[in-house]
């Protein structure tokens, strides 16, 4: 490792550490008001959904894929169906990883 | 699994005594246990218990991982980090996404100033999970409070909240955040080392399709939360803004989903 790349390294753990400690950092100090605290209920929802809805529509990152040669969508479908259905999020990655392997070997 | 059970399918077996060993399902003694948490506390799941349940809870994204891991410590010789430097960056920033971007831009020549606030921005939803996650980690002491931030990223966020949402009292749930924190980090380094060691001669790893995992654990955690309307706004309108604003760089999108999302939530349960 060079200089630039200490620097680099360093900077980067400052960065990334600050931003995800910023908050637990303050502890007990910091009482959100209600309207936060109601807010941030919606975040796990939010955020997850934002993450993979992208990654299940446009599989390749750029283009949309919305028909049943798209493994990822329904692999995802499957989930979320047993997820509903039946509450059991083991049964549910399962059955959509079964699905999504079973669809990419079929198709090649 | 997490919230798998409902809190009385466990009220024929109420011997807890027979159980409390077993590794099994802690969430199902938690459950099966409810009534007795106030008057005894020893009855709850054992952090060596919630350490195993984490790690197990976070296996599906360990595969999802594995090949971004491996990816990167492939990309990183060919974008100008040493081996030492790739290895470095994985132990000490641990951020998949900006760990990318940081390759791509050091290829490209960009500079440190530049790097380090795109590092930020990329970086900059961890604030949502710590702001979600503080209420139940307040009462920790620094030195849990500093390791469980350091390893706080998109996966362990996803279980880890799911986790303090389980109905049971358990004293211990930062054990099981522990533990989802120390199987993705050890999976991170160990996939990381691998893509360094073995250069271009990479198997069919990344050719698996296993990024899946990782999208099928968070559509299982999400979709049995939508069971009210706020809720289902919330992920509709960021799957909407996500989708709109997918060619943003820098997961600005994501910001901008996750934002819009919470912001129908709220005004939907104005209304309701």
């Amino acid at each position: 490792m060079n200089r630039h790349e200490v620097a680099l390294i360093a900077g980067m753990t400052a960065v990334t550490f600050l931003v995800r400690y910023a908050f637990f950092a303050l502890g007990e100090r910091v009482a959100f008001p209600p309207l936060a605290r109601r807010a941030l209920r919606y975040v796990p929802a939010a955020v997850l959904t934002a993450i993979v809805v992208p990654m299940v529509l446009l599989p390749d990152g750029a283009h949309w894929q919305l028909d049943w040669r798209n493994a990822w969508l329904l692999g995802a479908l499957a989930t979320g169906l047993i997820a509903w259905r039946f509450n059991h999020l083991l049964a549910a990655i399962g059955g959509g990883m079964a699905v999504f392997f079973l669809f990419r070997w079929m198709i090649g | 699994m997490i919230g798998a059970e409902s809190p009385d399918s466990d009220i024929s077996n109420r011997d807890p005594a027979s159980r409390i060993g077993t590794a099994r399902n802690p969430f199902r003694i938690a459950l099966s246990l409810r009534m007795e948490t106030f008057t005894s506390p020893a009855r709850h799941p054992r952090r060596r218990t919630e350490v195993l349940a984490g790690a197990r809870d976070s296996l599906p994204m360990l595969l999802g991982a594995a090949p971004f891991g491996l990816i990167f410590g492939t990309l990183a010789g060919p974008s100008g980090l040493s081996p030492a430097g790739a290895m470095a960056m994985s132990l000490f920033v641990f951020a998949g996404s900006s760990q990318f971007i940081a390759l791509t831009l050091l290829a490209s020549g960009t500079g440190l100033m530049v790097i380090l606030l795109t590092t930020f921005v990329v970086n900059l939803r961890h604030a949502l999970y710590s702001a979600t996650l503080l209420p139940h980690v307040a009462g920790l002491r620094q030195r849990w409070r500093i390791p469980l931030a350091f390893w706080l990223t998109d996966e362990t966020f996803a279980v880890v909240q799911l986790r303090y949402g389980a109905p049971d009292l358990s004293p211990h749930k930062h054990w099981y955040y522990l533990g989802s924190c120390l199987s993705m980090y050890g999976n991170w380094l160990f996939w990381t080392l691998a893509g360094v060691m073995l250069g271009r001669s990479v198997p069919r790893l990344e050719h698996l399709g296993l990024e899946f995992a990782m999208a099928a654990t968070f559509t299982g955690i999400v979709v049995p939360m939508l069971r009210n309307r706020p809720m289902l706004g919330a992920a509709l309108g960021a799957a909407a803004v996500a989708l709109a604003a997918h060619g943003l760089p820098y997961k600005l999108g994501l910001m901008l989903a996750a934002l819009a999302g919470v912001t129908i939530g709220v005004v939907l349960e104005e209304l309701s």
